[in-house]
């Protein structure tokens, strides 16, 4: 750990002040309470409002797993593991079941989270209302008096152009009957999972809002009654594990149209395959670690 | 008969500058009234107090409520009063797209009010819609495309059924041909005035148009800095005005 | 079914040095359920101003003027309004209708106001039209295209859909030819017969001769011309 800096990077004034806006955020279910964002040494984008969150939570016992789309290794996971092995020293890993603080950019991950975990996500745009209504004072005042309707004028206009609600990801949710939420650009596959036993703290950036979902707090996906919601993925299964429950990656192989699917979770798929689970292009587990 | 809306006294300040003053007047259901004058007379001022843009700094604004009846909407709570706005009241704005979503399709335009009051099947939704582009004279064929993509008279039309599709009984509408072609204006006053027989709706018009006020409201209030100047039937007004502005507004006009 | 009592008038021309123009004085008028008064008196004499004043379109200064039990003079726009609906009719000289609107709605629409349901007010309308020989392909056009002629009769027509307690005709045989002239004069006799008060105004004389029980010379009334 490098003592140039305070633990976790963030002075403690500056946690304090982030940790009040997490307990506001888990007070009142999925309201955006603002927060003073510091800058970062990172760019807006790249995970700044999560990583900030993280810091102010995480104590010199924890460890840590930091996920992007799912992967622990991709460059983004990466960074920002290292960034927190090097200002506060915690112990890092990428299972999930041994991480205490989970920061995540667009997925939750497959396996089920326990009561004394938290996930820590990443949020570009924290406003579900945004693309519709760009006045900040008129979208604060539709959370305030729940005048939402706006919202499903969103996912009209998805089942008139394309047939069926093609929002994808970023899926809007209510959250215990009252406000409107972005689950920030997590996969609809992802939204049944927002239930879940660990707490959920969003963080955005450059937006300087924090939310949150305390655990087991009702979270329901927004749809009509003729167009409900339908948690989907792609019909297939895991070519490397052999999964058929787990959100996949569809990746290209070559130009001549070869293609294949994997788990996006890789700790998921890497604990299946030493489990001795294979998939269709899926190689035995010994050779892979090799 | 009891009257839908009352309003008392109605006074709005800008500074020290009158943006209307003592306005009292009384809208029976099915009844249309004009508010005439030239620019900053204010009408528009008024109106938007009426509507509750605007905070008034004196004066009652009441309207008989379905649940509770005769309720003041200047004190009652913003989301009342917000909930009127999108239920029983409507309106329209002068240019359509203050009125309007450009980025939204003309059908979910017209359903946003509907949502907004808790319909949640998309197909009874999109019914409505047709039919209320049919009844404004859009052809359904249009319901997908963005009103960014009508002309200026189909843009106000769109902008009319998406008002009037839950079934206000209060419209205010302010200079609603203004900027129009005056074919399409023609077209457009026609439309608004069989909606309103058909509907029994009362409405408010501001406009400095006496051709508009003539063929749409029932009765007339002329405004001059501020304060009513005349009020009456509405070709009494125009044919008869006993006020000097008001004769000053009707002897301006134009013959064609 | 018309009284009026006392009746004055003046023009404020505002605008123009505040000029005080009065033009009717005291002016009486009783009108019985079917029958048919006429003004009569120079041009300028205030025939047109009494009528509008009847109407409800031009403002009294003084005096009673009580139709069906409504005084006019005093009346609320929307009380005034529902008097002309239900019962007070008015068949002016010119034709005053909306862009786009097929004749035969403009000669419905009195009608469908007062409640009679569509089918009953089209087929009232056809009639009428057809009476006052309005060729019928022309029915589902815009009567603002029309001669002079057939916008009048257009206007007749929209006049006598409903069957009016009392009604107020101004000029309404002139610039029609003999035939149509017959059919409005009929048209006149028929709402007599059923009980219909009415004041007017003829230039033609023969037509008054035939329609009208008594004349009033609003001469009387002018200020600075009575006798």
């Amino acid at each position: 750990m490098n003592q140039e800096y305070n633990f976790a990077y963030l002075d403690e004034q500056t946690k304090r002040m982030i940790r009040r806006a997490i307990l506001k955020g888990l007070a009142i279910p999925g309201y955006q309470v603002p927060f003073a964002s510091r800058e970062m040494p990172m760019p807006y984008g790249w995970g700044t409002g999560g990583v900030q969150v993280s810091a102010s939570v995480l104590t010199p016992e924890d460890t840590m797993k930091v996920i992007d789309q799912g992967a622990d290794d991709t460059t983004n996971a990466v960074s920002i593991r290292k960034f927190f092995e090097k200002t506060a020293g915690v112990a890092t890993s990428e299972e999930t079941a041994k991480a205490d603080v989970i920061q995540t950019r667009h997925r939750i991950p497959e396996e089920d989270l326990r009561e004394d975990q938290i996930l820590v996500y990443q949020v570009p745009i924290p406003e579900p209302l945004r693309f519709l209504e760009p006045r900040e004072t008129e979208t604060r005042k539709m959370h305030a008096l729940e005048e939402y309707g706006l919202m499903h004028v969103k996912l009209y206009e998805d089942i008139s152009k394309n047939g069926a609600i093609s929002t994808s990801y970023a899926y809007p949710v209510k959250v215990e009957g009252r406000y409107v939420m972005d689950p920030s650009p997590i996969p609809k596959f992802d939204n049944p999972k927002l239930e879940m036993a660990a707490i959920q703290l969003f963080g955005a950036g450059r937006e300087q809002r924090i939310y949150a979902l305390p655990p087991y707090t009702k979270v329901v996906s927004l749809d009509f009654e003729d167009y409900p919601f339908e948690a989907s993925k792609a019909d297939h299964a895991c070519d490397l594990c052999g999964s058929e429950t787990s959100y996949l990656d569809e990746v290209i192989m070559d130009d001549a149209g070869g293609r294949m699917f994997v788990c996006s979770d890789t700790d998921f798929c890497h604990s299946r395959r030493a489990a001795g689970h294979v998939g269709a292009q899926g190689v035995p587990f010994e050779e892979d670690a090799a | 008969m009891t009257p839908l809306f009352q309003v008392k006294n109605l006074t709005k300040f800008y500074g020290n500058r009158i943006g209307c003053k003592n306005v009292s007047f009384d809208l029976y259901p099915g009844e249309v009234m004009g508010i005439v004058g030239e620019s900053g007379s204010g009408k528009s001022t008024l109106l938007n107090c009426l509507a509750g843009h605007l905070a008034p700094d004196a004066g009652e604004v009441l309207f008989d409520t379905r649940a509770d009846g005769m309720r003041d909407t200047v004190t009652m709570s913003e989301p009342e009063r917000r909930m009127l706005g999108r239920t029983d009241w409507a309106f329209v704005h002068q240019h359509a797209r203050d009125g309007l979503r450009m980025g939204v399709s003309a059908g979910g335009n017209v359903g946003e009010r509907l949502m907004a009051v808790g319909a949640r099947h998309y197909g009874d939704i999109r019914h409505k819609a047709i039919d209320w582009l049919g009844r404004v004279e859009i052809n359904a064929e249009r319901i997908d495309d963005r009103p960014s993509a009508f002309s200026g008279g189909m843009q106000q039309r769109l902008q009319i059924a998406r008002n009037l599709v839950t079934g206000p009984r209060l419209v205010f509408m302010d200079e609603p041909t203004g900027g129009l072609d005056v074919s399409v204006q023609a077209r457009l006053l026609d439309l608004l005035r069989g909606l309103v027989r058909e509907m029994g709706l009362s409405a408010i018009i501001v406009t400095h148009d006496l051709a508009v006020v003539r063929l749409l409201a029932d009765r007339l209030m002329v405004m001059k800095d501020g304060h009513v100047v005349e009020t009456g039937l509405t070709d009494q007004v125009l044919d008869d005005p006993q006020h000097g502005y008001t004769q000053l507004l009707v002897s301006s006009v134009l013959q064609v | 079914m018309i009284e009026i009592s006392g009746v004055s008038k003046s023009f404020v021309l505002h605008n123009q040095g505040s000029a005080v123009i009065p033009v009717m004085q005291d002016a009486e008028l009783k009108v019985a359920p079917g029958e048919c008064v006429a003004l009569v008196g120079a041009s300028g004499a205030g025939k047109s101003t009494l009528m509008r004043m009847i109407y409800g379109n031009y403002l009294a200064n003084a005096g009673r003027i009580v139709v069906g039990g409504v005084d006019v003079a005093q009346a609320e726009p929307r009380e005034i309004l529902a008097l002309r609906r239900e019962v007070l009719g008015y068949v002016s000289q010119f034709l005053r209708v909306v862009p786009r609107v097929a004749t035969i709605d403009v000669v419905a629409e009195p009608l469908l106001q007062v409640g009679v349901d569509g089918e009953a007010a089209q087929a009232r309308a056809e009639e009428l039209l057809r009476r006052l020989n309005i060729p019928e392909r022309l029915w589902s056009l815009s009567p603002t295209t029309f001669s002079g002629g057939e916008q009048q009769r257009v206007n007749i027509a929209r006049g006598f859909a409903h069957t009016f307690p009392a009604l107020l005709l101004d000029e309404p045989t002139a610039s029609l030819d003999a035939t149509n002239r017959e059919v409005v004069l009929s048209l006149i006799e028929d709402a007599k017969a059923r009980g219909a008060a009415i004041v007017g105004i003829f230039h033609d004389e023969a037509a008054r001769e035939r329609v009208c029980d008594r004349e009033i010379d609003v001469t009387g009334f002018t200020p600075g011309m009575a006798a």
